[in-house]
């Protein structure tokens, strides 16, 4: 990708925004990701963007700072991916820094737990919608692996509260066997 | 020397907190207040809470509020930056490995059936929002009445969201105002 002026200043600043609107979990930055990175920038595809979200899961830490490694490391290489880790970190690093002095006040307010539960109500939804758009292709173009594949997961972590790392270790697996499976029969039509 | 106790203990809240989130939350509590006595157990609760109420990963938020009690702004950085190490290493290698490999038959087939799965682990994440957004807990048998204001705000914001597309972080702000007016203001 050609790199425009102040290239590295921006997508600190996107890291920054989205990373400051990650309120309740790791899976909230998704909806913002893809808002921002695939609907208007255009700088990754869906399909990358969810690779880039099997792969953080799939590694220890949080699943912010794991996606923004590979984002920021897809864009900008090296530098790219120091860049984004700071935006990353900074908005909670800045935030707690200051209300560990006055956590007390914060938590017990209840203008600020108004405005918080507003907020939540809007995160649900965000989130809620970027669930429906991710799904329908799959639903519309009747790929019943793939349904199955996403309904096995969702009942895994929301019905019987399976760790996450699980779930995606086991869709590796899946996918491995699968693979291969394709390309063994692929041989063997090949041959014959 | 606490700086390097900071960054050990965070670095193996990092190293092994797999899953993310509250998964990590034993291992953060273990070291925080079980090992080092950083935190009482009530200050540890009161930092859940605080997480649950900023942005960002519990790790790192953990690993602030720990590191500014305990050696100010530069035992924030240090417990932070010890939090993030093993996970961006690790990420940079997968980054590596998906970069040359991502054209390859084995990776690309893994990848188009991991893609559904990570579908279905956002949608068990967006059922936990709504709940908790909703009832106020996120466990079903501890279900009662639903807070109705909530349910109003998110069927107004998700149709805006299908039928306009309007912006996430824009819908957001229009949240936090809905909620200073319907819950701060009016029920003062």
């Amino acid at each position: 990708m050609q790199k425009e002026k102040y290239f590295y200043f921006k997508l600190f600043w996107y890291m920054f925004r989205l990373s400051a609107c990650t309120l309740g979990g790791g899976y909230v930055i998704v909806p913002f990701m893809r808002d921002l990175f695939v609907d208007r920038l255009h700088w990754i595809a869906e399909e990358e963007m969810l690779d880039y979200v099997a792969l953080s899961q799939s590694a220890p830490g949080a699943v912010a700072v794991n996606a923004s490694v590979m984002v920021g490391y897809r864009l900008g290489g090296i530098r790219g991916l120091l860049v984004s880790v700071c935006g990353t970190v900074l908005p909670p690093l800045l935030l707690l820094s200051v209300l560990s002095y006055v956590y007390s006040f914060f938590i017990t307010n209840a203008v600020i737990a108004g405005i918080l539960k507003g907020m939540q109500a809007c995160i649900a939804a965000v989130v809620a919608d970027v669930v429906v758009s991710l799904a329908s292709p799959y639903i519309k173009t009747r790929k019943f692996l793939s349904v199955v594949l996403m309904a096995a997961a969702f009942l895994a972590v929301a019905v019987w509260k399976v760790n996450a790392v699980y779930v995606v270790l086991a869709g590796m697996g899946i996918g491995i066997f699968l693979t291969v499976l394709k390309q063994k029969r692929g041989m063997k039509n090949g041959l014959s | 020397m606490v700086y390097l106790e900071l960054f050990l203990a965070f670095l193996q809240i990092g190293l092994f907190g797999f899953g993310g989130g509250y998964a990590a939350l034993p291992l953060i509590q273990n070291q925080v207040v079980v090992t080092h006595h950083w935190l009482t157990l009530r200050e540890f609760a009161d930092v859940v809470t605080l997480s649950q109420m900023t942005p960002g990963p519990i790790a790192v938020n953990a690993s602030t509020f720990v590191g500014t009690r305990i050696a100010g702004p530069l035992g924030a950085m240090i417990a932070t930056a010890g939090c993030i190490l093993p996970s961006c290493l690790i990420m940079f290698i997968f980054a590596l490995v998906y970069k040359r490999y991502q054209k390859q038959t084995l990776l690309k087939g893994v990848m188009e059936t991991l893609r559904p799965v990570v579908v279905g682990l956002i949608g068990s994440a967006a059922v936990s929002l709504i709940l908790l957004s909703f009832f106020g807990t996120d466990t079903f048998h501890k279900i009662t009445s639903p807070d109705w204001i909530a349910v109003l705000l998110f069927a107004a914001s998700f149709f805006a969201l299908r039928k306009w597309k309007i912006s996430p972080m824009l819908l957001m702000g229009c949240g936090g105002v809905a909620g200073l007016v319907f819950y701060g203001v009016l029920q003062l």
